[in-house]
């Protein structure tokens, strides 16, 4: 059986049609992981023991010949930021390097309802700050198209172990673009949900208003099927939203005559890389033949969207990140002789720098003096962004851009300038701001034969449309 | 411009120590950072209502109140089952079995 090419649907039915069991799959994706991936480093923790106990669950069910789950026998990884029961949980940060989860986070719980089986947790940058996993508290992830280069962040190794082969699919999370960058760098699809279409709960915070869990997949259906089976309402999240969930692989193949596809003239100027704009107008293109109506949009705000995001997503950070004080959980200092003084040991020694950077930050937009003219200023314009996409998503469908202005960038490229790794989110910020859901889905290759990816943008709990969308175009270019 | 005594007094808000070198970074990041936003003041928002989550979009007509268009998220104000307390204080650095121990707080 060919590891590389399996997808959901191809390792459900292997299961079921007994040409494997579980259990053999399971084998075979860790002897993969164990031969290939210390070249890559995309996982921290294998959790061998809990991925045997839901392979035997599978074939005790598929022995009976009972009717198997959706997902049954599916090999998938976890980011390292999303809770796992009786496993190392860590963020990918030393504060955390010892953190055993009492709890499991909802979408890693539904997975395994729905069959799944988890065969480990994902590198990421630390806390998922950052756009190249190079802050990964343990060790850097490479891309595993291009070794020399990074896979993207901060779901780094969500995106490299599906790219690698050494899982079917991945969850990450996406704060700013932290499953679309590196999906996009990677090669492989990407969907950043709604807000509040999959729960939050057991996701270690970043920036709550913010935060997003979604999967990575080889294709659009096998994102729409993972997807379908971790979304919905959640008592543990009140921001999880009472909506149905719809049955997002049947969209997959629908017909897209007449759908309006917005092309917002913002993501098309300065700083785009000549090859990704060529791709994603061939993408675009695709849509055309395929009978969309191609809209020439603004969204007038968007060289505000990256200053407004880091304000917003750091001062959010500052006060989730209070509660690593080492009293509860993860390490503590050990020489401090007062409380304050091993609050202060315990956070030095346990976040990285560019953790701290965004705390210092969050925290001086919070302060006062500054709260109006930074952290009050960027919500406002936040409103602006959102009005944006309303006055487009009145004249289109869905919007297409690049995901990235660049392919990926090399190991240390940009690793000593803040500002230069920030603007790389430039097309992607904007989605968390507003809350609406986007997709990266493979769109070409550069010359050095770097993956390319175009985003799809929809309305709020529109993803069918943008999976029917993204698939058009994963069709015409494969 | 952020000065090394905010870059001080934030290290203390936040509960950061910073080496003398990470003090010096610091200064030269955020003042960099937050040189790129001041661009937002380019824009007038005066009458811009501030947005502080998403969650109060979803489909909801603009004069429903934030408690009508939130009432999914309410529950009956009643006891369920937790975090068993042995799970609860199984990640502590320091307990004595019922309690979190941390150095002394008050000097006396």
């Amino acid at each position: 059986m060919n590891l590389e090419m399996l997808t959901v649907d191809a390792a459900r039915t292997a299961v079921l049609e007994k040409q494997t069991t579980a259990m053999a799959l399971v084998d075979a994706f860790y002897q993969k992981i164990e031969a290939e991936d210390p070249a890559i480093g995309a996982y921290l923790t294998l959790c061998k023991e809990r991925a045997h106990r839901q392979a035997e669950r599978v074939d005790a069910l598929a022995d009976k010949g009972d009717a198997l789950p959706p997902l049954a026998g599916v090999p998938v990884a976890i980011k390292d930021v999303l809770t796992t029961k009786g496993v190392r949980t860590t963020a990918g940060s030393k504060i955390l390097g010892n953190f055993i989860a009492p709890y499991d986070a909802t979408a890693v719980a539904r997975l395994e309802i729905a069959g799944a089986i988890v065969l480990g947790k994902t590198n990421c940058d630390e806390f998922a700050m950052g756009s190249s996993n190079e802050n990964s508290g343990f060790h850097p992830v490479k891309n595993p198209r291009d070794h020399s280069r990074v896979p993207g962040g901060s779901s780094g190794g969500s995106a490299a172990v599906v790219a690698a082969g050494t899982a079917v699919a991945s969850l990450g999370s996406d704060t700013g673009g932290s499953i679309r960058q590196p999906g996009a760098f990677c090669g492989v699809v990407g969907l950043k949900p709604t807000y509040g279409r999959v729960s939050r709960y057991g996701l270690i915070a970043f920036a709550s208003s913010l935060d997003h869990v979604g999967p990575f997949g080889k294709t659009v259906k096998d994102v729409a099927l993972i997807l379908r089976h971790m979304a919905g309402r959640d008592p543990m999240d009140s921001t999880s939203a009472d909506l149905p969930v719809p049955d997002y692989a049947s969209e997959i193949g629908q017909p897209v005559t007449g759908l309006r596809i917005g092309v917002p003239k913002e993501y098309f100027g300065e700083g785009l890389d000549p090859e990704v704009r060529a791709s994603v107008e061939a993408g675009i293109q695709e849509l055309a033949k395929a009978g969309c109506e191609i809209v020439t949009v603004s969204l007038l705000h968007t060289e505000y969207a990256i200053p407004t995001y880091y304000l917003i997503a750091t001062a959010e950070a500052s006060s989730n990140l209070a509660r690593f004080d080492g009293v509860r959980y993860g390490l503590r200092a050990k020489e401090a002789k007062t409380l304050a003084e091993m609050y202060r040991k315990t956070r030095d020694a346990g976040f990285g720098t560019e953790v701290k950077r965004r705390i210092m930050l969050g925290t001086y937009a919070l302060s006062a003096g500054y709260y109006d003219a930074y952290y009050l200023k960027a919500q406002k314009v936040r409103s602006l962004l959102a009005h944006d996409f309303d006055e487009a998503f009145a004249k289109v469908d869905v919007i297409a851009t690049p995901t990235t202005p660049t392919p990926a960038f090399k190991l240390g490229e940009k690793a000593d300038d803040p500002l230069a790794m920030y603007l790389a989110d430039i097309y992607t910020v904007t989605a968390n701001l507003v809350g609406v859901p986007g997709i990266t889905v493979p769109c070409g290759t550069s010359k050095e034969g770097l993956p390319i990816g175009m985003q799809i943008l929809g309305r709020h709990f529109d993803e069918a449309t943008l999976l029917k969308t993204a698939h058009v175009v994963e069709h015409a270019l494969a | 411009m952020v000065s090394e005594k905010d870059v001080s007094y934030v290290a203390d808000l936040a509960h950061l120590e910073l080496t003398a070198e990470e003090r010096a970074r610091m200064l030269k990041d955020l003042n960099s950072i937050l040189g790129y936003m001041e661009r937002l003041n380019q824009l007038d928002t005066a009458d811009v209502e501030p947005m502080a989550q998403v969650a109060r979009r979803y489909g909801v007509a603009k004069d429903v109140s934030s408690g009508e268009a939130l009432a999914y998220a309410m529950r009956a104000d009643e006891l369920r089952p937790s975090l068993p307390h042995e799970e609860a204080m199984s990640n502590a650095p320091q307990t004595d079995g019922t309690f979190f121990k941390v150095p002394k707080v008050i000097e006396r």
